[in-house]
């Protein structure tokens, strides 16, 4: 693909072999959305369409965007041909030499990872569902109406999420230990709240701010309260918004490490986070287990991410830019 | 996942344009946006007291789950741990259960002891000093690639969908799983990369037990990760600028790199703004990648404020909390200054709609 030079949707021009080499290397990186065409008006050659580019400049594009793919994709690939390696191979540089299920077979029978997977979905789907029904009607609030209160609200929502888990994490423990809560899923589950709900909070104020306030206003003038508007009208439009924010909540809570590190111990009820760490440490180096496990807990989550994707801008700028 | 563009994007930029409701609107003119009901200014305290509860009782019902949940679950515990940095509280005298027995806490006041051993001693600015240079150096590198790929991205590439696929996968993945695969890859005996250097004629780095290589390698792997949230960001952000803007430019002679200054640039300010600020609060809470990959060491040189903060209080023995506790707030502060001055120095720039 590296060579591919020419564009499908290209007319075909003549001379495409001769044009100047020199002008185009260092605009492959970083010129803006325009391809760089040639400088227009210059010399007897037809000057290029936008739209189009000399070969050199398609070759840096493609060899820059595959440096760039490669360096992406090699460790997870990496990752995943490396559990299909016996123990003792774990580290050899071929790949798949003797094809193997072992590390799967080990993982899911001789370990305690499927409690762990359990525990960790209990915990995020939960937390995903509280933090989105909690934080929807706020949003709106924040969205649709100017009330006393609502700047400092606001501030605080921004502050929240600011907030390093190190400032929360000791009286949380202290809170969670003197409750009986430790290594319990709802103590994680709480915690866990403390990220997504602010969160949540405010990214779904910047979807309903998409939403055009026409349709409030034509259910107002129906008779519907404002709890009618949201309920009926507003909110079966923002289900998208419902949708990509619960997915971040959900990735959010699915990878996060430092409290599920420390509220959760003994191996029953670690989740995933936790659980992946007892294979590689100070005591033990099972490479090939970790791997194996790695790849269990990364093929789900890519697939939902995969299916999430396509409104991740639309939600990263509603969200992120909008106040 | 083959769907790549267009729509979303066109979505993105809506997003970014549109006007928001306009917060600086008069705060006492209290009439619900889009409502007939406006009220008129000007009655006593009283009435408006009144008036204000029977206009905006729903607004503050609809917002009462969150701010109790918030004031519960975040306020609470945060005014105990502004308390615990007050104390000595540790391991040894906190209140806790064994068994079904309670034990009382018996900490004591300690006033602003905390504060000034951690202010006084070295440990805390030399991580505030590599976490410094932890964060500008992730958020600066994240953001020129980010920028740099999803230029190249927003052409007729051949491929772009499944160029796009590879680029954001670091992001599909759970961070703390790639983090394991790169500690394999770095693993100074027999990970790839030494093979690989090595098997072109190099030296094998310590790549993690080398205090230099170590932070070299946290570096790399946290921009791995942030590139493809920095990519999705801005291509949204290019996506949203005009197309006659670069026709214009073109028609009045603008060569590339002028047109990548003076359109590209300033029409990805605003994403770029914000999408920065986040990211600089991000990399300076980013715990993950410190802990997992190289655990802080060698000998704490990779530690960065918090995973020493956390390390404080349940690694090291005793368990200081209150110890823990202090950084915790003094990081907090940190990063609340910092937000205020990054939003002082846009307003300064006449950036007028302001990022929030």
């Amino acid at each position: 693909m590296a060579t591919q030079s020419t564009q499908p949707a290209q007319p075909l021009r003549s001379g495409a072999a001769t044009e100047p080499a020199a002008t185009e290397p260092a605009v492959t990186g970083t010129a803006p959305g325009g391809p760089p065409p040639g400088r227009a008006g210059r010399g007897e050659r037809p000057p290029r369409r936008r739209g189009e580019r000399g070969p050199l400049a398609s070759f840096g594009l493609h060899a820059g965007l595959l440096v760039g793919a490669f360096i992406a994709l090699f460790p997870p690939f990496w990752l995943l041909v490396t559990s299909f390696k016996p123990r003792s191979e774990s580290f050899s540089l071929s790949l798949v030499s003797e094809f193997s299920l072992d590390n799967y077979d080990h993982v899911i029978n001789n370990t305690a990872f499927l409690t762990w997977f359990g525990n960790s979905v209990l915990i995020v789907v939960v937390t995903t569902f509280l933090a989105v029904f909690i934080s929807s009607t706020t949003g709106y609030a924040l969205s649709r109406f100017r009330f006393p209160g609502m700047r400092s609200l606001m501030w605080t929502l921004l502050i929240t999420q600011m907030f390093p888990m190190a400032v929360l994490i000791v009286p949380l423990y202290n809170l969670m230990s003197r409750y009986g809560l430790l290594n319990q899923p709802v103590g994680l589950i709480v915690t866990y709240l403390t990220i997504a709900v602010p969160f949540c909070a405010w990214m779904m104020k910047g979807f309903f701010d998409t939403i055009p306030v026409a349709i409030d206003e034509s259910g107002r003038v129906d008779g519907l309260t404002p709890f009618g508007t949201y309920w009926r009208l507003v909110l079966p439009l923002a289900k998208p918004g419902l949708a990509v924010t619960a997915f971040y909540s959900f990735v959010t809570a699915w990878a996060e490490v430092a409290y599920a590190t420390a509220f959760m111990t003994g191996e029953q009820n670690l989740t995933l986070a936790g659980g992946l760490q007892t294979f590689v440490n100070q005591h033990t180096q099972d490479w090939h287990t970790m791997t194996a496990a790695a790849v269990l807990i990364a093929v789900p989550a890519a697939l939902v991410f995969g299916y999430a994707q396509r409104h991740l801008q639309a939600g990263l700028t509603a969200g992120a830019t909008k106040s | 996942m083959a769907d790549a563009s267009g729509p979303p994007a066109a979505v993105a930029g809506g997003g970014v344009t549109a006007p928001g409701p306009d917060r600086a609107t008069d705060r006492k003119d209290t009439a619900p946006r889009g409502a007939g009901n406006g009220t008129p200014g000007g009655p006593g305290v009283g009435t408006r007291l009144r008036r204000g509860l029977s206009t905006h009782w729903y607004a503050w019902v609809m917002i009462a789950p969150v701010v109790t949940v918030i004031g519960v679950i975040v306020g609470w515990p945060l005014v105990r741990g502004l308390y615990l940095t007050f104390t000595d509280a540790n391991e040894g005298n906190v209140e806790r259960r064994i068994g079904v027995n309670t034990i009382d806490a018996t900490y004591d006041f300690v006033g602003l002891q905390n504060y000034v051993d951690v202010l006084a001693g070295g440990q805390f600015w030399s991580k505030l000093t590599w976490t410094v240079i932890w964060t500008v150096s992730c958020v600066a590198i994240t953001f020129l690639v980010g920028l740099t790929l999803a230029n190249m991205l927003n052409r007729k590439v051949r491929g772009r969908a499944l160029y796009r696929m590879a680029l954001i996968l670091p992001w599909a993945i759970p961070a703390f799983v790639s983090i394991f695969a790169w500690r394999m890859l770095f693993n100074e005996r027999s990970g790839i990369l030494n093979a690989a250097l090595e098997g072109g004629g190099l030296s094998a780095m310590s790549w993690l037990t080398d205090p230099f290589w170590a932070k070299v390698s946290v570096i790399a792997v946290n921009v791995w990760l942030g590139v493809p949230f920095m990519l999705i960001a801005m291509l949204g952000a290019l996506q949203s600028i005009p197309s006659e803007q670069y026709e214009a430019a073109e028609m009045d002679g603008a060569g590339p790199w002028q047109r990548f200054v003076n359109i590209t640039l300033p029409g990805v300010r605003s994403v770029s703004a914000t999408v920065v600020l986040l990211s600089c609060i991000w990399t300076f809470n980013m715990f993950p990648v410190i802990f997992l990959l190289t655990g802080g060491g060698p000998v704490g040189s990779t530690d960065i404020l918090v995973t020493e903060a956390y390390k404080l209080a349940f690694q090291r023995s005793p368990r200081d909390f209150a110890g823990s506790a202090t950084w915790g707030v003094l990081i907090l502060l940190l990063l609340v200054l910092f937000a205020l001055a990054y939003r002082r120095a846009l307003r300064k720039q006449g950036d007028k709609e302001g990022v929030w």
